[in-house]
């Protein structure tokens, strides 16, 4: 699928927006200003945002505990993630989930995720919904290198492709699950080995690259809506902070995220290509840059003066009324 | 000797003098180590928040960082079980269990009973439990009595450094699979505790303090709360005696009794949901067998039946606090048949 | 007493953590007239529950009222002569309270701590309280530690210097007890008085304390300046039935509970505070085998094995036995038969337990002893 001028710079739009939303709440959480668990998705922004530009409203998205990428790609609204970071009545979820928590089926995201590998059954079900109803969408699980061990992620790509299912699985490997590495907890090595053997194509790809993202997602999204099954994609990438706001992280060698940073963001290496090749002028990202700095401004002022949610709320929404 | 140290130290200090004694006790789960396969410090989390932190320095490979894999890796300790080893796994967080209810349910609960008490299984998960972090509906929760509920598992829930440490050795002795819960709001905690190896043996409540008036029966992070409650009413001149449970699994059915028999007016405190739950079944086993001895209705305090909220406000309300059981236990006081 | 004099009874303090305790129940009415020395109230710590004496002699003017909780050095009561007016005892009283300011927690955890001494390869728990004068050493029973003397440690240590220690396998000391004979005991409590380099001691002890004492008074004399037994075993065959095996195996409140309240006449003195005490102590690993090993030691099909009376009769210094007339564990008719020159001190209504169950008495008798004012 070519990409349009709209589409580069919606493509960065949704980077930048997550980035900046990932880097105001690490000063806030360090201010002490938000509760609770956060992991940050800085530095991984062109997986979510290549994988979703392919994606409408009606593609299923499921995501993980470092989901606040995957929200803003997939079109979950910004002040109000930012409200639901806040535990706010105005939060995506009305201040009941938080910041692993935060979900939209209205908006095809069906969840952060607190428990890890907890995403790919739901895909299945998701694809399985749109295969039954003949609808032609996809789903998409997001796991990390961590949630590629776990038995329900296995089950679901043997269910994926038992069942044809137009189910998508992407890997953002980051090298560490939690402070384990991935070298060391992924047996086989290849996650893309691993993919083949339950029977699926598997790419590889440089997650800090957007346009590897798009494209090998491209392919994948386009099998699944045409009926050729599921497919998996391994996008190797770095987190830029720790495995969640607090993290000493020593079991990094010193150095490694400022190197990524410099060598590898995602950002820069987009803003490098278009403004080359694509006729996209600097002023019109520093303008998105602007703007979009705006946007998390706001989010947050909103965020903090907005109400929390009424007491008596902690016992509604467990069953459906009658 | 004894000296003040908290229930994080007394955990790792439990685990280090098992560990040894006993070349066969090994502990394994996500990060215990931390750090495995990665270019920085080894052992750098040593556990989620610390608790296995040195122990990888003195006992190297019998620390085992698992990937996340909870349904191979607890089973694996079950196998191990069941094989001559003495594993003690580290599920992260007691929600998790959902991704490998299996191993334990059906498995190591079931082995010696159904194989005609020819296998043991001494196996420990070790696993948080608890609200009050601010860490919303899967990383919250205080699933005790779905352990309970199933034959052949041990249920522990200490409250003070000195029960955590003697009841984790008594669980890794135990030649049976023990689930062993950790209030993740009092790792903290700081009380005496001898340095020397002990165990307190399970099924013997703790009567935390005595009182003639009202039984105050709780377990966990709750029983603190039952204390402080306590401490207000003794100052409108309600008595009150507080039980922890200690272990739920087995229940020590004679302390409660005894409390109820001696009170005839029963609290339950829980922080978790009320049904088929803890109080349930202490309400009921008080209603059984101290019937006669009751002089007001057994009042539960609990969270609701809701997930847990994330939210501070809302959470703050999910859970029992001092103010909530004074006031069920002043309510209970008052009441006249 | 004169007219004018009017004496505070106040809250004592028993061991180093205890800060305030309970009325529990007064034995002396209002008015009545008091002995110097007499019991005349129960009150009752976490730890225990335990009578208070009396400061003067006098008539029991003013009492605090029942279940209400007094501080350590609170005013408890006031003594005083029958004819002082009402109005004076209630000034009195108010004064005191007036002034008188309660020890905070940090100051209650002060004073005297244990030490631990390395003898033999074993680390010794002991407190000292006191100095100067001819020392004495204070050796608990089986199970037992150095808290056993709560209500003597500090009366004793009035005029001299008073260790109390915890034997090995026992209290805070080493669970190593080695073959856990007599002897072995008892060298380790000469041992420790190497260690703290007392040539000479007044020995005390307690039940198998009395044994060790014995024990070394008879193998070292000149080490014993005097020897006091109180509730000796070694002195007759009886031990009650199971209390031995009951204490060691026991890990349970409910099994411990009755083996304790065998040891009081009262068995509400045994508060559940003792209970948890004991029970922390046995749980400690190699508890349970060393005083097994003892045990192993002093009975044999329900009778004891040891016998100190060859010691006595050989022992040349003063020698003191006190017992419980009441004592369910060991019988009082095992003080009988004893050399001549012994001074026999039966209390009447006592259990095993005499230092804590009539510690008045046992204080003054020991203090006589020490002081060379006892005759046979
Ligand atoms: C079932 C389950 N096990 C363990 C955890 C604890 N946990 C949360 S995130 C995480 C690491 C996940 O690593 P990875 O999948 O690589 O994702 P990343 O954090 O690197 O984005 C772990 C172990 C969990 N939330 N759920
Ligand atoms: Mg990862």
């Amino acid at each position: 699928m070519a990409l349009t001028k709209d589409d580069l710079l919606k493509a960065y739009r949704l980077m930048r927006t997550i980035r900046e939303f990932e880097e105001r709440v690490h000063v806030e959480f360090a201010a002490g200003e938000i509760e609770g668990f956060v992991h940050l998705y800085a530095g991984e922004e062109a997986c979510a945002v290549g994988v979703m530009l392919h994606l409408t409203k009606a593609d299923r998205i499921a995501s993980t505990h470092r989901g606040h990428g995957h929200c803003i790609a997939k079109g979950v609204d910004v002040p109000a993630m930012m409200a639901e970071i806040y535990g706010r009545a105005t939060g995506s979820c009305r201040g009941k989930g938080g910041s692993m928590h935060i979900a939209d089926l209205d908006a095809g995201m069906m969840g952060a995720n607190g428990i890890v590998g907890g995403g790919p059954p739901l895909i299945c079900g998701a694809a399985l919904a749109a295969k039954v109803q003949g609808t032609r969408d996809v789903g998409v699980a997001f796991i990390g290198d961590g949630a590629s061990n776990q038995g329900t992620t296995f089950e679901s790509m043997n269910l994926a492709t038992v069942w044809n299912l137009p189910a998508i699985f992407v890997a953002e490997n980051n090298g560490y699950a939690e402070a384990t590495a991935a070298d060391y907890a992924i047996g086989a090595g290849s996650l893309a080995d691993r993919a083949e053997g339950f029977g699926m194509p598997a790419a590889t790809v440089d997650g800090h690259d957007f346009f590897a993202v798009h494209e090998a997602a491209g392919e994948a999204i386009r099998r699944a809506r045409s009926g050729d099954g599921p497919s998996f994609i391994e996008c190797q990438v770095n987190r830029y902070y720790g495995h969640y706001e607090g993290d000493a992280q020593t079991y990094r060698p010193p150095g490694e995220a400022e190197a990524a940073r410099a060598n590898h963001d995602c950002l820069d290496k987009f803003a490098g290509r278009v403004t080359a090749s694509a006729g996209i002028e600097r002023e019109e990202l520093d303008d998105i840059d602007r703007a979009v700095a705006a946007l998390i401004d706001g989010a947050v002022s909103s965020a903090k003066a907005d109400p929390a949610p009424a007491a008596a709320e902690y016992l509604t929404d467990v069953y459906v009324d009658y | 000797m004894a000296r003040t140290i908290t229930m994080l130290q007394a955990i790792n200090e439990a685990l280090d003098q098992e560990m040894a004694r006993d070349s066969s006790v090994i502990v394994m789960g996500e990060d215990v180590v931390g750090g495995s396969g990665a270019e920085g410090e080894m052992d750098a989390w040593g556990g989620p928040l610390g608790v296995t932190k040195g122990l990888y320095a003195k006992y190297g490979d019998r620390l085992l960082d698992t990937p996340i894999t909870e349904s191979a890796f607890i089973g694996a300790a079950v196998g191990a079980a069941a094989s001559g080893l003495r594993p003690v796994a580290e599920l992260m967080f007691s929600d998790f269990v959902g991704v490998c209810f299996d191993q334990i349910y059906n498995q190591a609960a079931k082995f010696r009973y159904m194989f005609g008490g020819r296998a043991e299984t001494p196996v420990v998960v070790r696993t948080m439990y608890g609200a009050g972090l601010r860490a919303a509906a899967q990383h919250s929760q205080s699933p005790y009595s779905i352990f309970t509920h199933v034959p052949g598992l041990k249920c522990v829930m200490p409250v003070t450094p000195y029960d955590a440490k003697g009841l984790l050795i008594q669980a890794i002795r135990d030649n049976d699979p023990v689930i062993f819960f950790e209030h993740k709001g009092l790792y903290e905690t700081e009380g005496e505790v001898p340095e020397q190896s002990y165990s307190i043996p399970f099924g013997e409540a703790n009567v935390v303090r005595e009182g003639n008036d009202v039984s105050i029966i709780s377990l966990g992070l709750m029983v603190h709360r039952s204390l402080e409650a306590a401490e207000t009413l003794a100052g409108e001149g309600i008595q009150c005696e507080v039980v922890d449970l200690r272990t739920t699994s087995p229940l020590d059915e004679d302390t409660v009794l005894e409390s109820a028999e001696n009170t005839g007016r029963v609290v339950v405190v829980d922080e978790a949901p009320p049904r088929c739950s803890i109080a349930t079944d202490i309400s009921a086993l008080v209603a059984q067998h101290a019937f006669d001895a009751l002089e007001a209705p057994i009042t539960l305090v609990t969270a609701p039946h809701t997930p847990v909220p994330f939210a501070g406000v809302l959470e703050d309300q999910y859970m029992p606090d001092a103010a909530r059981i004074a006031a069920a236990v002043r309510r209970v006081a008052g009441y006249a048949q | 007493m004169s007219a004018s004099d009017l004496r505070a009874l106040v809250m004592p303090k028993w061991g180093l953590t205890m800060t305030e305790a309970v009325v529990v129940k007064w034995l002396v009415d209002e008015g009545a007239d008091v002995e110097l020395g007499a019991e005349l109230v129960d009150v009752e710590t976490e730890k225990i529950l335990s009578a208070v004496e009396s400061p003067a002699s006098g008539a029991l003017r003013w009492r605090a009222a029942e279940g209400s909780t007094i501080p350590v050095g609170g005013l408890l009561g006031v003594i005083a002569d029958a004819d002082v007016p009402d109005d004076a005892i209630v000034g009195f009283a108010a004064t005191f309270e007036a002034e008188f300011t309660p020890e905070t927690e940090a100051v209650a955890g002060e004073g005297p701590l244990p030490q631990y001494v390395e003898v033999n390869g074993r680390s010794l728990r002991y407190l000292k309280l006191g100095e100067g004068g001819e020392p004495v050493v204070l050796v608990h029973g089986f199970g037992g530690d150095l808290n056993n003397w709560l209500f003597n440690h500090e009366a004793l240590s009035a005029q001299r210097a008073v260790y109390a220690l915890d034997l090995p396998g026992h209290g805070e000391s080493s669970t190593n007890v080695g073959d856990g004979t007599l002897a072995t005991l008892a060298q380790a409590v000469a041992d420790f008085m190497d260690a703290l380099e007392l040539p000479a001691a007044h020995l005390v002890g307690h039940s198998l304390g009395g044994a060790i004492a014995a024990e070394l008074a008879g193998t070292a004399p000149d080490r014993v300046r005097s020897l006091s037994l109180i509730a000796s075993v070694g002195l007759g065959r009886e031990l009650l039935a199971g209390f031995l095996d009951g204490f060691v195996t026991a890990r349970r409140r409910r099994q411990i509970k009755p083996v304790l309240e065998a040891l009081f006449a009262d068995p509400a003195l045994v508060t559940r505070r003792l209970v948890n005490d004991v029970l922390q102590y046995k749980r400690l690993d190699g508890v349970e085998d060393a005083l097994g090993a003892i045990a192993r030691n002093l009975v044999a099909d329900g009778q004891q094995t040891v016998s100190i009376r060859e010691c006595l009769a050989t022992y040349p210094g003063p020698t003191l036995v006190i017992w419980g007339a009441a004592d369910q564990i060991v019988p009082a008719s095992h003080a009988g038969g004893l050399p001549e020159r012994t001074h026999v001190e039966v209390i009447e209504a006592v259990g095993h337990m005499p230092m804590m169950e009539a510690s008045a008495r046992v204080n003054q008798v020991l203090a006589a002893q020490f002081e060379g004012r006892l005759t046979a």
